[in-house]
C-alpha cells in the first residue's frame, strides 16, 4: 500500500471513529430515554439517507478531471481541516473546554426524558428525530471526508473501508458496553483528524493549482511533519499565554 | 425561500465554520500558488508557509472575541 493510500485509510478511520462515538452518545440517550424502537428507527433512516448520498455523489465525483477535483477537494479539505485543527488547538491550550461524552450524554438524557411524548407511525417522534438528526449530522462529516479523500486519491472504496472498520468497531464496543465511550481519547483523535485533513488539503490544493511537489507523493510526509510541528508550536505559545492570564475567558466557537 | 436560506446557512456553517477569514485567506493563498505556478515559478512552499499564519490569525481572533 502506498503512503497516500495508507494515510487515506487511516484518516477515514479516525474521522469516522470520532464522529461515530458522538453519534453513539446521542443514539444511546434517545434509546434509554425514549425507547429503543424510535432510536433505532432514527438511526436506520439516517443511515439510509447517508448511503443514498454516497451512492449518488460517489460516482458523480469520479467523472471530474483529477486536477480540477484536487483543486476543489484540496481547498474544501483545507478549510474544513483548519476548522478541526483550530478547535483542537484551542482545546489543547485550555482556551476551550474539552469534549466530554459523559457530560453530553447526561445532558441529552435529561432533555430527552423531559420532552413530551408524541407518537407518529408507531414510534416516539422525539426519540426518532433526536437519533435521526444526530446520526445524520455526524454522518455527513464522514461522508464528506470519505468522498473528498477517496475521489482525490482515486479510491473511494479504500476510504469507505477505513470508515467501515471504524463503524464496526465503535458499534461493536457501543453494543457491548451500552454506555457512552468516554474513555476514547476523543480530543486527541480530533487533533489527529485535523492534522490529516489539513495535510491532504495542502497537498492537493498545491497539485490542483498546477505546482509540483519536490519528491512527488513522498512530500506528504514532509507536509504532515510541518503541520504537526506548527500545531504543537501554536499550542505551546497559547498555553504559555493562557498561564499568564489566570482568568482568561473560554472560547465558545 | 426560508428553506433555501436555511439550506445555504447549513452548508456555510458546515464547510466554512466559525471563522470566514480562514476560508478567504486559504482561497487567496491557493490563488497566489496558481499564479506563481502559471508563471513557471516554484510555488509548492507558499501554502505550507501560509497555513500556520492563517491558523495563528484565526486563533487570535477567537481568543480576542471570547
Amino acid at each position: 500500500m502506498s503512503t497516500g493510500n495508507a494515510f487515506l485509510v487511516l484518516s477515514s478511520f479516525l474521522a469516522c471513529a470520532v464522529e461515530m462515538v458522538e453519534a453513539l452518545t446521542i443514539v444511546l440517550a434517545a434509546g434509554l430515554a425514549r425507547g429503543w424502537r424510535s432510536s433505532l428507527a432514527g438511526l436506520g433512516a439516517a443511515t439510509l439517507v447517508l448511503a443514498v448520498a454516497v451512492a449518488v455523489l460517489g460516482p458523480a465525483l469520479t467523472v471530474i478531471p483529477i486536477q480540477a477535483l484536487r483543486l476543489v477537494v484540496g481547498a474544501l479539505l483545507l478549510v474544513f481541516g483548519l476548522q478541526w485543527l483550530r478547535k483542537a488547538i484551542l482545546r489543547a491550550s485550555g482556551y476551550k473546554a474539552l469534549h466530554d461524552e459523559d457530560e453530553i450524554f447526561a445532558r441529552e438524557l435529561a432533555e430527552a426524558r423531559g420532552a413530551a411524548r408524541v407518537e407518529r407511525a408507531g414510534v416516539d417522534w422525539y426519540g426518532f428525530t433526536l437519533s435521526f438528526k444526530g446520526v445524520l449530522l455526524e454522518g455527513l462529516e464522514v461522508v464528506f471526508i470519505v468522498l473528498t479523500f477517496g475521489s482525490a486519491q482515486g479510491s473511494i472504496p479504500l476510504a469507505a473501508a477505513g470508515a467501515a472498520i471504524a463503524l464496526v468497531l465503535v458499534t461493536g464496543v457501543g453494543v457491548a458496553v451500552r454506555a457512552p465511550l468516554a474513555r476514547v481519547p476523543e480530543n486527541s483523535l480530533k487533533f489527529a483528524v485535523g492534522v490529516m485533513l489539513t495535510t491532504f488539503g495542502i497537498f492537493w490544493s498545491v497539485e490542483g493549482a498546477g505546482a509540483d511537489w519536490p519528491g512527488s507523493d513522498a512530500a506528504i510526509l514532509g507536509v504532515l511533519g510541518w503541520v504537526i510541528l506548527s500545531s504543537f508550536v501554536l499550542v505551546r505559545l497559547l498555553r504559555r499565554e493562557r498561564r499568564a492570564i489566570p482568568r482568561a475567558a473560554e472560547v465558545r466557537a | 425561500m426560508k428553506w433555501l436560506r436555511s439550506f445555504g446557512h447549513f452548508w456555510w456553517n458546515f464547510v466554512v465554520g466559525d471563522d470566514w477569514l480562514v476560508a478567504a485567506l486559504v482561497l487567496l493563498a491557493i490563488g497566489a500558488t496558481a499564479a506563481l505556478a502559471a508563471a513557471d515559478i516554484a510555488a509548492w512552499w507558499l501554502l505550507p508557509a501560509a497555513v500556520p499564519l492563517v491558523l495563528w490569525l484565526s486563533l487570535r481572533r477567537a481568543i480576542r472575541s471570547a
